[in-house]
Order: C-alpha cells, then sequence, then structure tokens
C-alpha cells in the first residue's frame, strides 16, 4: 500500500498526498510566487525542510528552541469577549481583563486594546473611553500595549459615509470622479487616524496598529502612509503597519509615495515603502487559496514573505490569521496545519514576528 | 497574527513558536523591536547581554522564572510584593535602558 500523508486543504478540510504529490504541490506554491510576486524560489533544502515538515505524523509542530519569534496581535482581546465577526468566543470578560488574560495564560509578548468595530472612523467619537481602556492597560500590564484598528477606507463612501462610492462611479466609466472620491476619502481617513493616534499617544500607549492596511487599495495605502510619517515624526510612538492583502489593488492607479507607484506593490514593495513613511513594524500578508492544499499555499507565502524580510530593515510581523500565510479559510483552524505555517514562517519566512 | 478562535489561532501559535511574554523574555525582547526598530536577532541579543545570559536562555521559562524575579521585573505566577504593571515596567526601562512611553506620566 502506498504511504499517504494526512494534511489539509486550504478551505480547512483533511486530504491525503502521496510523497511525490506533497513535493509537488510544494514545488508548485512556490513556483506560484515566483511567477506573481517577482521573487526567488525557495532552496532545494527548504523544500525538503518542508518535505519534512508536512511529512511528520505529529498532531502539532513547532520552531527549533532558540528560534522563537515575537507575537502581535490584531483585532485585538476581540477574539475573546466579541461575537463571531471578531471569531470571538463571547467570554463575559472586560477589555482589560481579557488583555490580562493575553499577558498571564496565553503568554502574549504584546497585546492590543481595540473596539469590538475595529476601525478607526466609529471609534474617533469616542476615542475617550478607547483611550480609559489603553490606560488602565498600561496600568497594570507589563507586556507593551499597543491601540489598534483598521482604515477601512469603505466607511468614508456613501452609504456608510459623506462621499460618492467609487465603486459606484467605476463602471458608469467616470474615472476622474472616482479617484476624486478616494483622494476626498483619503484625507478624512487620515485625519480620523492622527485624531485617534495622537490621543493614545498622549496617554502613553507603546504603540499603534494600522491593521488590514489598503484593504480598499492604493488610495488607503497612501493614507496610512501619510499617518504613519506624521506620527513618526510628532510621537514616540512604535507603529505597527499589517497588510489585508498580498498586492495593492490600482484602485485609483496613478497614486504614488516618495515617487513609488503604489498600485500592485507586493510584500518586499511595500516594505521599504512602510520603512520610509518611519513606522517600526510591517505585517506582510499573502492570501490563502481554499482550492489549493495547505503545503501549496504555505509554500507560496513563505517564498513571498522570505523575500520579504531579506530586503527589510524593521522586524516583519507575517500575518498568519485565519485565511492568510498559508493558514486555511476557516474561523476554527486546524492545529496541525496552523501551527505547520506558523514555524514554516519563523524557519523558512525569517520572520521577526507572527 | 490574525483572527481566528482563541485556541485554533492564538494560543497555537504562542506554543508553535512564541517567546512566551513574562513567562520568558519576550515582552522585553518586543520592547527592543518596538522602540529601536531592532530586528530580532539583534533585539534577542541586546537583551541577553542586559540580562547576563546567553541567547538560547531567553525563551527557556526555568532560566527566566527566577531571573525575573530577582531583578522584580514582573514574573508570570501571582507572587505577593513582586512589582507588577507599571513598577515593573520602570525596573524594565532602567535595566534595558528603553524608552517605556507610560512611564513619562510619573
Amino acid at each position: 500500500m502506498s504511504v499517504r500523508i494526512r494534511t489539509r486543504m486550504g478551505d480547512g478540510y483533511v486530504t491525503e498526498l502521496t510523497p511525490q504529490e506533497l513535493r509537488d504541490d510544494l514545488v508548485a506554491g512556490s513556483a506560484d510566487a515566483v511567477k506573481r510576486g517577482k521573487v526567488p524560489p525557495l532552496e532545494e533544502n527548504e523544500i525538503d525542510w518542508l518535505v519534512d515538515l508536512f511529512t511528520n505524523p505529529s498532531r502539532i509542530m513547532g520552531v527549533e528552541p532558540g528560534h522563537e519569534v515575537i507575537l502581535t496581535k490584531d483585532g485585538s482581546v476581540n477574539t475573546l469577549y466579541s461575537a463571531q465577526l471578531s471569531s470571538g468566543v463571547g467570554l463575559p470578560l472586560g477589555r482589560e481583563q481579557c488583555f490580562r488574560i493575553f499577558e498571564r495564560a496565553f503568554c502574549f509578548d504584546t497585546m492590543e486594546i481595540g473596539h469590538p468595530d475595529y476601525s478607526y472612523k466609529p471609534v474617533k467619537p469616542i476615542v475617550a473611553l478607547e483611550a480609559t481602556g489603553v490606560e488602565q492597560a498600561l496600568l497594570t500590564a507589563v507586556i507593551p500595549v499597543f491601540y489598534g484598528a483598521m482604515p477601512n477606507f469603505g466607511l468614508y463612501a456613501q452609504p456608510d459615509g459623506p462621499f460618492p462610492n467609487p465603486a459606484d462611479l467605476l463602471p458608469r466609466g467616470e474615472v476622474e470622479a472616482a479617484r476624486e472620491a478616494q483622494m476626498q476619502m483619503a484625507e478624512a481617513c487620515k485625519a480620523d487616524m492622527l485624531y485617534v493616534s495622537r490621543m493614545m499617544a498622549m496617554v502613553g500607549s507603546d504603540g499603534i496598529n494600522f491593521d488590514t492596511t489598503a484593504s480598499t487599495g492604493d488610495a488607503e495605502f497612501l493614507a496610512v502612509l501619510e499617518t504613519v510619517e506624521e506620527l513618526a515624526a510628532t510621537t514616540d510612538l512604535a507603529i505597527e503597519v499589517g497588510m489585508a492583502a498580498e498586492f495593492v489593488l490600482g484602485f485609483h492607479g496613478q497614486l504614488e509615495y516618495k515617487g513609488k507607484r503604489l498600485a500592485g506593490m507586493w510584500p518586499h514593495q511595500q516594505v521599504k515603502v512602510v520603512e520610509e513613511a518611519g513606522a517600526h513594524l510591517f505585517g506582510p500578508v499573502v492570501n490563502t487559496n481554499s482550492r489549493k492544499s495547505v503545503p501549496w499555499n504555505v509554500a507560496r507565502a513563505v517564498t513571498i514573505v522570505k523575500e520579504c524580510s531579506r530586503v527589510a530593515t524593521i522586524p516583519i510581523h507575517a500575518n498568519v490569521g485565519m485565511g492568510v500565510g498559508g493558514v486555511p479559510m476557516f474561523e476554527v483552524p486546524p492545529a496541525d496545519v496552523l501551527t505547520r505555517a506558523s514555524a514554516a514562517m519563523v524557519e523558512i519566512g525569517r520572520v521577526d514576528g507572527l | 497574527m490574525g483572527t481566528g478562535d482563541p485556541y485554533g489561532m492564538s494560543i497555537s501559535h504562542a506554543l508553535a513558536s512564541g517567546m512566551g511574554g513574562i513567562r520568558t523574555s519576550g515582552d522585553l525582547v518586543a520592547r527592543m523591536q518596538l522602540r529601536n526598530k531592532m530586528r530580532l536577532p539583534e533585539a534577542k541579543k541586546y537583551v541577553a547581554d542586559k540580562l547576563k545570559v546567553g541567547v538560547e536562555d531567553l525563551g527557556d521559562s526555568t532560566v527566566m522564572r527566577n531571573l525575573r524575579q530577582e531583578l522584580d521585573i514582573g514574573v508570570i505566577t501571582a507572587v505577593p510584593g513582586a512589582r507588577r504593571g507599571i513598577e515593573a515596567k520602570r525596573n524594565i526601562a532602567e535595566l534595558l535602558d528603553v524608552e517605556v512611553p507610560c512611564l513619562k506620566r510619573l
């Protein structure tokens, strides 16, 4: 009987591969990264390492002792007290209690306070409440305290916001109007992010996190970069920029930051403009393809992130949450493949954190 | 990191790859990344030198548990009288010669 290796698909469901199919998937995943991201392929010894990782029958895997990395957590402590929208388990706890649980029970290296809505725009009118939560955590916690939220550009377009919706204008061929609307949205988004961030700096937060940056493309990315630049120059906040997807959509198409076109940037290019803006941590994303195997997805993800880590001068904290970084697109990630994606991102992706 | 239920996502990553926070020295290494933009090897060496331990000891809870209590920089278990919260961070700032923003409020 031929050897079958138990692994999973990108949607989390179990599949089985022969040893040759496993190696073929790893090579193909890396090749896809090379083709799309224009990055170097994995070395043969790295493919061998991944073969061993996925062939090992152990239920969970991990990095070698001494290779451990720093953990940051976007989405904050919401995962404990919030609802399914944050993969939350609905515990009847306050945010500050959840923060202490992450510090003392889960042994996280850093943690974040955030609002359940987790976007800068709705935080603005209740920023005093949010800052109070950060203050409470700062008093009682030893680990660094971040405040985190998403730029969430879509909230600035009609019907949720005041500006014409580019997604309505573009199908009508109103390209210039769509571009103008995005620039207005960018200014409003930037103002909200600066307002909230300055309050967090004032109360003594260790850092601020811009999560799912560029979810609506290059104009959103520009708004974050300009916000980072201003905060880096005027506050002592440590600034983390985590991306929404593996490449920047050209929803505007013509925007540049310091002479570099933002649309179409991949992680190894994104990190250079994020560095230039003055950020302290960068979180690259590689999307999971739910129709491919986890080995295919992990090989693809670490190929892209490895190049990002190689060119970076600031710490890289790769996104390895649901549906990114080789992790299945499923809200209850199976620990067998989750821990393999985790170890591979550290040992092959050469990241400084997750 | 990212979304996913706490057991499947947060705890699984912590066990597979995490430094261990105040159980070991993860918070200290994190502070050097946050304040000085140090990459991981540089941050670990900096902290190890300040603590006068080997880099390999930084993720070892048997080494760090007692050392943290000796340095009074916050320990994982609830020890009466041990510095906690902002008290512990004042000692960390002195030990690592690193800025902790909230201490400016004291």
